[in-house]
């Protein structure tokens, strides 16, 4: 495998990894799983209501920004780097 | 004229003087800075220009409502339309600068080498682009009307200039830096008022926090434990608990998020971005500044209804003397009475307010009247009728002498708009929330103009029509594109095409069912070609629209075209008091009969039916 296919893969590994995250807070946390995560609580929040209407945008926040640390990691280590 | 008009003059004037001066100061020198701002913009700023891009009207004014009155079910909005730019820096933000061009359809155009493919991007996103216009327009019309009592045409005429100058001037350039200038006048005027509630309800500054904290005086009693038990205690569903479908959320939530990730203005804003790794950390920075709002959001929703509730439910539930009474209302419900988009009857004639859920008995009621009135199915609406007052008969509030829910109409708009005015806020924040307003419905117009003029200058004319035009002819092109455009949008804003209603809910999934797929796979799928594109496009296109006919009848277009003038006449004849609040509210009902898509000609309120949404 040459250099540009392994970055795609890292790459594509990525994505992936941070695809599981976004639905699992929002899907799963948020809408799937509320009524079980509601039993939790968080202050007054219920914990499923608080994913759905704070949790999740906050993850997705983190995520955008890990994602891209990761990718800029990535394009240093495969030497991809824009000028 | 009274003090907060005078107020709100300056202020709306005042912002208006900074989007000019910006304007001005950022002309466009080629086309380069006419499509993508030369490509120059810090990804901070341009994260800060998405986010006023991306709120329009609809995220300002409607959102805190749809979620105080849907409580837990409207969660789907939050997550649909801020999970969407997950997919956006991941999946095309990058590849699509790093492919350097100036717009969607240019891309689509070139990675599958076909002017077809590109000219079916053309018109998806001219749809899409479009119709999602026409309720901006809307806005700006309806913000004017509320807060300055000018006509529903003269504020519409006056955004309309506005957008007019800095657009056509500045182009990508001009309308970055005046985005940016708004996003600070929305998110100014959306969280200082939600602060200060949060600070009146629970004594947290930070709303977010507020909205799970204990009421101030309460000892130790959660704000939304205290939600649920008062809006339960009256009939309604708990505040935090589902009401719809699992599948009805997830699949809603679903769509919104890929919607945002696929409309067209919302990926161009990160061409203008220097490298592509500032095109990955832009989406992050657009997303914090988006989240800034979304997350208050909530919380404006949930202290709204509280206040609400306890100023009409102001003593013991069932007491006689438990209830406002209707003389001593507050004044912020006199002037919200005026606009019709609060509206109360006394039922049972003591004099007091009733809000509560009655079970459908209001809603039962209404429909006979109407069905007496207009002509109908009358014995299938009396019965409709008799069944639900049967069951009112039955239930608790029947043995407190109430006869029905007395609050007839609680528009969802009023939870921002009279916000300020239910929390006895100074003046220089009810200005300030119309300045907000204006600013959030202007910058989301001025994006969707661009993205419409450079598709049709760049695209259609330099690529197809025109190819051996010069730069500055080009340029010259776009700006007559932008105007046009603009008079474009400003004509169907005053005169909404009677199928609006229906076409609003295309620019969503069009954006999710053809354009987003055909770039994702176009960056992923490297067997992915021109006829798999064009077709998957066509296939989006076609399923979206038949979906419509489908469901909303084929008869929307001919139903739309008959009756435009009906509707212009209504516009008219509204002018004069109050004008556009209430020609909004009533080409709202003019739908709301048919379609089950009452809430959304190009209003600012999407709909709750997962066939109407927009941003």
């Amino acid at each position: 495998m040459n250099n540009a296919q392994k970055y795609w893969q890292a790459n594509i590994r990525l994505v992936i990894g941070c695809l599981l995250v976004w639905f699992f807070v929002s899907f799963g946390c948020g809408i799937l799983f509320v009524d079980q995560l509601n039993a939790f609580r968080l202050g007054g929040y219920q914990l499923g209501f608080w994913f759905a209407q704070q949790g999740s945008i906050y993850v997705f926040v983190a995520l955008i920004f890990f994602y891209a640390w990761r990718m800029n990691q990535l394009d240093k280590k495969f030497n991809v780097e824009e000028a | 004229m009274s003090n907060l008009m005078i107020t709100t003059y300056l202020v709306v004037g005042a912002t208006f003087a900074l989007y000019l001066y910006i304007a001005l100061k950022s002309r466009a020198k080629n086309t380069g800075e006419f499509y993508v701002a030369g490509k120059g913009i810090h990804p901070v700023l341009n994260g800060m220009a998405t986010g006023a891009d991306w709120m329009s009207a609809a995220s300002f004014i409607s959102m805190a409502g749809m979620l105080a009155m849907g409580g837990y079910d409207a969660s789907a909005y939050l997550m649909g339309w801020t999970g969407g730019y997950c997919l956006l820096a991941m999946l095309l933000a990058p590849y699509l600068r790093k492919y350097g061009k100036f717009t969607v359809p240019e891309f689509i155009g070139d990675r599958f080498y076909s002017q077809t493919a590109r000219l079916v991007a053309i018109i998806c996103l001219i749809v899409a682009s479009l119709t999602y216009v026409i309720g901006q327009m809307k806005g700006i019309g309806v913000a004017f009307s509320r807060f300055l009592e000018l006509p529903f045409e003269v504020g519409l005429v006056v955004g309309m200039a506005i957008v007019f100058v800095y657009a056509v001037l500045g182009g990508m350039k001009g309308v970055t830096y005046t985005q940016i200038a708004q996003y600070v006048v929305l998110i100014f005027a959306y969280t200082v008022p939600a602060v200060f509630i949060s600070i009146q309800l629970t004594g947290h500054p930070l709303p977010q926090i507020g909205l799970g904290g204990t009421l101030s005086g309460s000892e130790g009693v959660y704000l939304l434990d205290k939600l649920d038990k008062v809006v339960v205690e009256l009939g309604f569903t708990a505040y935090t608990s589902q009401k719809g479908s699992t599948l009805d959320i997830f699949l809603l939530t679903m769509s919104l998020m890929i919607g945002t990730a696929g409309l067209p203005h919302v990926i161009t804003r990160f061409f203008t971005v220097p490298k592509v790794k500032d095109a990955r950390s832009s989406a992050g920075w657009a997303l914090v500044f988006i989240a800034i709002l979304y997350t208050t959001a909530p919380a404006v929703g949930a202290m709204a209804r509280l206040n609400l509730m306890n100023t009409v439910q102001t003593g013991e539930i069932g007491a006689p003397e438990g209830n406002l009474v209707a003389e001593d209302r507050p004044q912020w419900m006199h002037n919200w009475e005026k606009t019709g988009l609060l509206g109360f009857e006394d039922k049972n004639g003591d004099g007091r307010i009733q809000y509560y859920s009655d079970n459908g008995l209001s809603a039962a009621e209404a429909a006979l009247a109407k069905a007496l009135k207009e002509g109908g199915d009358v014995t299938a609406a009396q019965a409709k009728a008799d069944e639900a007052a049967a069951k009112h008969a039955e239930s608790k509030f029947a043995g407190f002498g109430w006869k029905g829910n007395e609050m007839t109409k609680v528009d969802n708009d009023i939870m921002v708009l009279a916000n300020p005015e239910i929390a006895r806020l100074p003046n220089w924040v009810i200005a300030l929330v119309a300045a907000g307003g204006i600013a959030a419905a202007l910058s989301t117009a001025a994006g969707l103009l661009l993205a419409i003029s450079s598709s049709i200058s760049h695209d259609l004319l330099k690529s197809m029509l025109a190819k051996n035009i010069d730069d500055k002819t080009e340029l010259l092109y776009g700006r007559i594109a932008m105007g046009g455009a603009i008079l474009l949008a400003g004509y169907l804003g005053l005169n909404p095409p009677g199928f609006a209603a229906q076409v609003v809910a295309l620019a969503f999934g069009l954006a999710a069912s053809s354009i987003f797929p055909a770039i994702m796979m176009g960056i992923f799928v490297k067997r992915m070609n021109s006829a798999g594109a064009i077709c998957g496009m066509l296939a989006g296109l076609g399923s979206t629209l038949l979906y419509i006919f489908w469901f909303k009848g084929f008869m929307f277009l001919f139903r739309g075209s008959g009756r435009p003038d009906k509707l212009c006449r209504r516009l008219r004849g509204f002018k004069l008091h109050q004008g556009a609040a209430r020609a909004h509210s009533a080409s709202g009902r003019r739908h709301s009969g048919s379609d089950g898509c009452g809430r959304c000609p190009g209003s600012l309120i999407p709909a709750r039916d997962s066939s109407c949404h927009r941003q």
